[in-house]
């Protein structure tokens, strides 16, 4: 349990989560809801933080403020829809998210329900976090990732490849035609290609 | 972990090895070959399939690898064998169709091997973790190959609507998984197992037993998580329908006996109301969802569905001839789903592929042969005896009358005979109507495949003992 | 799980000191600033014009695949940081296993520079 200013601040980085994440709903400009969704991270990785999750908090920062977001402003920028028009049509799909919301909120009340139901089922953890004092987040998964769970880490790089192969093989596109600056060329140039000493005759041209 | 434990790991993952390998060297050399090179990295990625398969079949024993995430048995290796086979097959089936169709990039065989890797790694999954990361693998490469023709709208659109019911599917399983590991403090399927029998079965357990078979149902497209099947099937490219339908099932199917007999063993009856539920819906689905197609992929969609379900009969039964069952019924299934889209692919005018089932009117008598093959897998997948589909079909309605589901059986009886009207329809257009222009005549590959498949089909009878006992070999793997 | 957060404790009051000095900085004009517009003065001036359309625009798709290749590789460098950290504990396996990981992206980016992913032509 949190307490005393722990507490405190766990409330500020709450309320401001919840808040910014009701703007990026309600903000009229596309971008301002972006914005929103990056306070919102923020705030996500604070809490994290608070639970002693730094890797977490910092990977929240890294992927998802630093790379997600800016994805979603180029898409934002980048699809040329009236966002307008798009949300005058919103309110009919208002059954179809009340229904999403509330599986959520029931998925959530099975989670704390959880606590009710087992009261023992922390202690049945496999392999429980050692104290942070001891060895902090981040090394501890540092520990175990790379020698323990090597299956699970290179299957990761392998999902990262395809990731890769399918992002080009579906995206990248080559105009026709167009003319490269071909750097090793440039540079294989010298004097003996590039100029050439004649003698001119005076009062007359090449 | 030891170095010894490594070796004793990668021996016994060495076909995925090979494949990882195969599928990291072959994208190297594609690249820089240029891409006058598909064909040859076709053949390559086939070659390197079978190498692997071969070795899983002389060299690989049982055991457990790498901190008990991958598991070796009989049951994972006969599924594996069938994955590799489905996605060596519509390999061989997309040559044609790639030089035709301006659909020859290297990047498809590649993508294909990493799918199939992905699989292996989802059938020898023991633990909820390397369940999750190899279904990842397997899905991100299919959503890629569904939209592979990316200046087709219906591809593009494909690939678009299953990856974003893909992610909420896996949301889902994600979440299921999560609640499982809250509840149990485990992650290996053996260790959960051991879990819940020596503790109480409680509402959050069971919460996230329904959110992971809701997850792996949409994997093997069964109702109600099924939406995606028919626009995917009709707008992705026919090989890579062709390899939707054949390997991702095996797999996925593989992935949900595994979890629910081996993860889930001591909640049986929990689980056994989910199974039969999803099987009775989409054994019903598919039977009448097909009966208004037009399009013979569409159909092939609904089809999948159905035979999904009947798979999931003998599942329900949660016995050994219950899962030996489904081991046989999916066997069957391949070898009729890969038959019939070989056919689909050999459905060649001058102007290109064709998909209507108008289109085959009167094929009797312009291509009589074609006509034959294609009306004894119909039959087959009717499950009009003695084709194989019936003897698919029996061995699952058996094990469900034997754990006294009667009234599944019977449902799932009534649904093949709705189901048989459609099959039978697109018979009764071939031999009945009036012509309507015939097709060119068959590649050499899929003619062999279509050719491999209907023999099999017509005498499985023959080969039924064998392939029982296998499939018994492979069920006694979790009983 | 004190000494942790405690130890975040400058950049909380770095952060209080920036929200005071901004908010001060904007608030200031408002109170202290003498104020007497008239329309001359609101309107865009010297080499300003008014705004002939919308500032967003379409943008093209490629850099959508360059904000993708970009996450990719930010990932793997998600993942290079408990690595660091745990360096001494985790031996050769540890090492050799991270060079595996990156061997496999590596071989992902040669495909990305041969196919020309990373050109902008």
């Amino acid at each position: 349990m949190l307490t005393g200013l722990a507490a405190a601040f766990f409330y500020l980085f709450a309320l401001i989560a919840v808040a910014s994440a009701v703007m990026v709903i309600a903000a009229r400009n596309p971008v301002h809801s972006v914005l929103f969704l990056i306070l919102t991270f923020f705030n996500a990785a604070a809490l994290f933080l608070l639970t002693g999750a730094e890797f977490l908090a910092m990977i929240l920062l890294v992927v998802y403020v630093g790379a997600v977001a800016v994805l979603f402003l180029f898409v934002v920028m980048m699809l040329d829809v009236d966002f307008a028009e798009l949300k005058a049509g919103a309110l009919q799909y208002a059954p179809i998210g009340a229904l999403v919301g509330i599986i959520l909120v029931a998925e959530l009340a099975v989670v704390l329900g959880g606590y009710a139901l087992s009261p023992n089922v922390a202690a049945s953890v496999a392999e429980p976090m050692r104290d942070l004092a001891e060895r902090h987040n981040t090394a501890q998964l540092g520990d175990i990732l790379y020698t323990d769970y090597v299956y699970a880490f290179q299957i990761a790089g392998l999902v990262l490849l395809v990731a890769m192969i399918g992002a080009i093989v579906l995206t990248l596109r080559h105009k026709e035609g167009v003319k490269r600056q071909v750097i090793a060329d440039q540079v294989a140039r010298d004097h003996r290609t590039a100029i050439e000493v004649r003698k001119v005759e005076s009062g007359k041209g090449i | 972990m030891m170095t010894a434990d490594l070796a004793t790991s990668l021996s016994l993952a060495a076909p995925e090895l090979i494949v990882a390998v195969g599928a990291i060297v072959l994208l190297m050399l594609g690249v820089f070959s240029g891409p006058k090179a598909s064909s040859t990295i076709t053949g390559l990625a086939v070659a390197i399939l079978i190498g692997a398969l071969a070795w899983m079949v002389f060299f690989v024993d049982d055991g457990k690898a790498f901190n008990g995430a991958f598991t070796s048995d009989p049951f994972a290796r006969l599924m594996k064998l069938l994955a590799l086979i489905g996605s060596v097959v519509t390999l061989v089936m997309s040559v044609g169709f790639a030089k035709a169709e301006k659909f020859d990039k290297f990047e498809f065989p590649v993508l294909v091997m990493l799918s199939t890797l992905g699989m292996m790694l989802m059938i020898s999954a023991d633990d909820t973790l390397s369940l999750y990361l190899g279904l990842e693998l397997q899905s991100l490469a299919l959503y890629v190959v569904a939209a592979f023709n990316r200046d087709s709208v219906r591809s593009t659109e494909a690939g678009l609507k299953y990856f974003v019911l893909g992610a909420l599917s896996s949301g889902m399983l994600l979440y299921g998984i999560s609640l499982v590991y809250g509840f149990t403090g485990h992650t290996g399927f053996v260790a959960i197992a051991d879990t819940i029998a020596n503790g109480d079965r409680n509402l959050g357990l069971i919460f996230g037993l329904v959110f992971i078979l809701a997850g792996l149902a949409f994997k093997i497209s069964a109702v109600p998580f099924h939406m995606w099947t028919p626009d995917v099937y009709e707008g992705a490219p026919t090989p890579v329908t062709a390899f939707f339908a054949a390997a991702p099932k095996m797999a996925a199917m593989a992935l949900v006996v595994r979890v629910v007999s081996e993860a889930f063993a001591p909640m049986h009856s929990d689980w056994q109301q989910v199974i039969v539920f999803i099987s009775i819906a989409s054994m019903v689905l598919g039977a009448f969802g097909a009966i208004g197609q037009r399009n013979i992929k569409r159909l092939m969609a609904y089809s999948s569905i159905g035979h999904m379900g009947y798979a999931l009969v003998g599942l329900a039964a949660g016995t050994l001839a219950g899962v030996q069952g489904v081991v046989i019924y999916m066997i069957i299934y391949l070898a009729m789903t890969l038959g019939t889209f070989a056919f689909i692919l050999a459905m060649r005018r001058k102007e290109g592929n064709v998909e209507q089932i108008d289109d085959l009117a009167g094929l009797s008598s312009t291509n009589p042969v074609m006509a034959t093959i294609l009306t004894i897998l119909m039959f087959s997948l009717a499950g009009i005896p003695p084709l194989a589909g019936f003897w698919a079909k029996w061995s699952v309605f058996l094990a469900a009358m034997e754990a006294n589901l009667f009234a599944l059986a019977v449902i799932g009886v009534l649904a093949s005979v709705v189901g048989a009207y459609y099959y039978l329809r697109i018979i009764k257009i071939m031999w009945f109507d009036e012509p309507a222009g015939g097709l060119q005549p068959v590649a050499g590959e899929l003619g062999l495949v279509l050719g491999l498949s209907g023999l099999f089909t017509l005498l499985y009878i023959v080969v039924a003992g064998p392939i029982g006992a296998v499939a018994q070999t492979a069920a006694r793997t979790f009983f | 799980m004190n000494d942790l957060l405690s130890s975040y404790l400058p950049i909380i009051i770095f952060l209080g000191l920036c929200l005071v000095i901004g908010l001060a900085l904007m608030l200031a004009p408002f109170i202290l600033a003498y104020k007497n517009p008239d329309p001359a003065k609101l309107s865009a001036y010297e080499c300003g014009f008014d705004a002939f359309d919308d500032a967003r625009m379409k943008f093209d798709v490629r850099f959508y695949l360059v904000s993708i290749l970009f996450i990719i590789f930010d990932l793997e460098v998600a993942f290079l940081f408990p690595w660091a950290v745990s360096f001494g504990a985790i031996g050769w396996f540890g090492f050799w296993s991270m060079m595996v990981f990156l061997g496999i992206l590596t071989i992902g980016f040669v495909y990305e520079w041969k196919k020309g992913a990373l050109e902008w032509d």
